[in-house]
């Protein structure tokens, strides 16, 4: 019983069970199709979590890193006829190694000017992008065919939604693990972690890439869901838009992730009603929540109800 | 030199003193408070978009920048009192998010005000070029190089010499320390805020006649402006228009001479290559650790 309580059993356990049930209350392909945003959205941000929550780090360019995924694949299986899912698999292992080769240099800035860097970083990537429209189609995105195998939206749903399950369970064990240890030291103080001998350059190297692999799977099995990609995939808003989703559910807490990911994908659908007032509506709850929940709304939530308990 | 060049040059200082412009802004608020405010394009926009404003309701030129310049600044104060300050304490990234969504809302703001389309701010005085050895110059370029310069003599008078500029360079030294001489902290912040947004609205107005302006206008030319004050060194603020300068021409010149397509991507391909090397800037200090 013990066990169930805590967030790693019993944390996957409600995500399972609200996964489970979810599609009962979704009536159309809309909500099925928000629900499956959701689940992509979450993943990334799980990825991105394990950098910025718990490695201290920054990355304002983790948008260029699902780009890449979702480009790599449309190139690979609809240019050069590869199977989509070697496409995948080919554009995770080079995005892989780019962020391995650029985290070295990166990692080393620290608060402001790693922010500019991975900024930069991601820009590049996306005017990139952009303008090699012989291979990507340019500002106009480019048509992908889908995975053979799943072709139905609920099956999509099942795909996705386990997939959300493994990256949680994934993310919790490394989090728990002597790497995840590690990490925490690194994001405590570099220095003293570094005094105790932990190889503070490998960890933040490791944790970046792992980072961007996550990105790179999601946007390849995106573009085969959507069957379409333009470049704002890997555009400053969509990699603002990834780390707001982490820093609003909670920084260093995977569920967090999961909850920012869901709200801040709902959100825009609950305010378009709003029409041109939409976007002004978005910002003033997203300042609000952060003025008055610092510590996003998973940690502020727990932390109330320990001291419920307490009293 | 060929007449070509010379034509780069005008145009890359042009754009460059205002990403200057826009760095300094950067530099300031960096400094007092410590916070990259993302909103710093923003009051560039709302400079140009406002000066727009204005004059449409029949305020002569003047009466309409100065108006311009009052209400961005009025927007400045209104982030440091109503969004940064009550969030004191929280962390860097949380208060990065907080300027990140301040620009989404004068965004939104902008674009359910002046819809989506660009507005033109009229040159200040004509628009023939004036020929200097073969290349042209558009008068509105002097204005801004001009305004800058004016602008730079005035900030660096301003932070030596008045016990306002003492104090603001004295909080971003040690917050606490100038606490305890008496240094009114919280104004120093509200006071840095408006500060950088009337100089992000001023180098929105300086440039709009040549550029045009819309809603988001100001993301590129903040986020340009944000590589120049990293560039020159963060919180270095005659960096920060080193920077700007160095950007703009730099930007001019490949786009004129290499690759036209990539030239938004040649500021951020500058300060990858700058931060490789140079982790802190080109005339930042570098920074040891204390433990």
């Amino acid at each position: 019983m013990e066990k169930l309580k805590s967030p790693r059993t019993g944390g996957i356990l409600v995500l399972c069970a609200i996964i489970a049930i979810l599609p009962a209350f979704l009536s159309n392909a809309f909500q099925l199709e928000i629900a499956i945003l959701i689940f992509f959205n979450a993943i990334v941000c799980i990825g991105l979590n394990l950098l910025i929550g718990y490695g201290g780090q920054i990355s304002l360019g983790h948008g260029a890193f699902v780009g890449l995924g979702a480009y790599g694949s449309a190139i690979l299986s609809m240019g050069q006829g590869w199977d989509p899912l070697l496409a995948m698999v080919i554009a995770a292992t080079f995005t892989g190694a780019l962020a391995f080769v650029i985290a070295r240099p990166i990692l080393k800035l620290k608060g402001h000017y790693l922010a500019m860097a991975t900024l930069g970083m991601g820009i590049i990537i996306s005017i990139v992008i952009n303008t090699e429209d012989q291979f990507t189609g340019g500002p106009d995105g480019m048509y992908v065919d889908g995975l053979s195998f799943v072709t139905k939206q609920i099956h999509w749903y099942w795909l996705i939604g386990g997939l959300l399950v493994f990256s949680v369970w994934a993310s919790l064990n490394l989090i728990h693990s002597p790497i995840g240890r590690a990490l925490r030291a690194v994001h405590g103080s570099e220095v003293a972690a570094e005094v105790v001998g932990v190889d503070t350059t490998r960890f933040k190297v490791m944790i970046f890439v792992v980072s961007a692999v996550f990105a790179s799977v999601v946007g390849s099995l995106g573009v085969y869901y959507s069957n379409f990609v333009t470049p704002n995939i890997a555009g400053f808003f969509h990699s603002i838009e990834l780390v707001v989703m982490v820093v609003f559910g909670g920084m260093a807490s995977t569920f967090g992730a999961v909850v920012g990911a869901a709200i801040l994908t709902t959100l825009p659908q609950f305010l378009t009603f709003l029409h041109d007032y939409e976007h002004l509506v978005f910002g003033l709850i997203l300042m609000l929540t952060m003025i008055y929940l610092p510590k996003g709304l998973v940690p502020t939530i727990a932390a109330f109800f320990k001291k419920g308990n307490k009293s | 030199m060929s007449a070509e060049f010379l034509q780069f040059l005008f145009s890359g200082v042009t754009l460059g003193a205002t990403y200057g412009l826009v760095g300094l802004g950067f530099s300031i608020i960096y400094n007092a408070s410590h916070v990259i405010n993302f909103a710093q394009g923003e009051f560039v926009m709302m400079g140009g978009m406002g000066t727009v404003f204005f004059l449409g309701l029949g305020l002569p030129m003047p009466v309409a920048i100065l108006a311009a310049i009052a209400l961005t600044t009025l927007f400045g104060f209104g982030l440091e009192r109503f969004a940064i300050a009550p969030a004191r304490g929280a962390n860097v990234v949380t208060l990065i998010i907080i300027t990140i969504g301040a620009s989404i809302v004068m965004r939104g703001l902008a674009q359910v005000i002046w819809g989506k389309e660009f507005h033109a701010v009229p040159p200040f005085s004509g628009d023939d070029p004036i020929t200097i050895g073969g290349a042209t110059i558009l008068p509105q370029s002097l204005w801004v190089l001009g305004i800058t310069v004016l602008l730079v003599i005035a900030l660096r008078f301003f932070f030596e010499k008045t016990i306002m500029g003492k104090a603001i360079i004295a909080t971003s030294l040690n917050r606490d320390a100038a606490m305890l001489m008496g240094i009114n902290v919280r104004f120093v912040l509200f006071i840095s805020f408006g500060l950088s947004a009337a100089l992000g609205a001023i180098a929105g107005i300086l440039i709009s006649p040549i550029t045009l302006t819309n809603f988001e206008a100001g993301i590129m030319l903040g986020l340009k402006g944000f590589c120049a004050a990293i560039l020159g060194g963060l919180g270095n603020g005659m960096g920060a228009v080193a920077g700007g300068l160095i950007v703009g021409i730099a930007e001019a010149m490949g786009a004129g001479y290499l690759i036209s397509e990539y030239k938004d991507a040649i500021a951020f391909v500058l300060i990858l290559l700058v931060l490789f090397f140079k982790p802190s800037g080109l005339f930042g200090k570098t920074g040891t650790e204390r433990v």
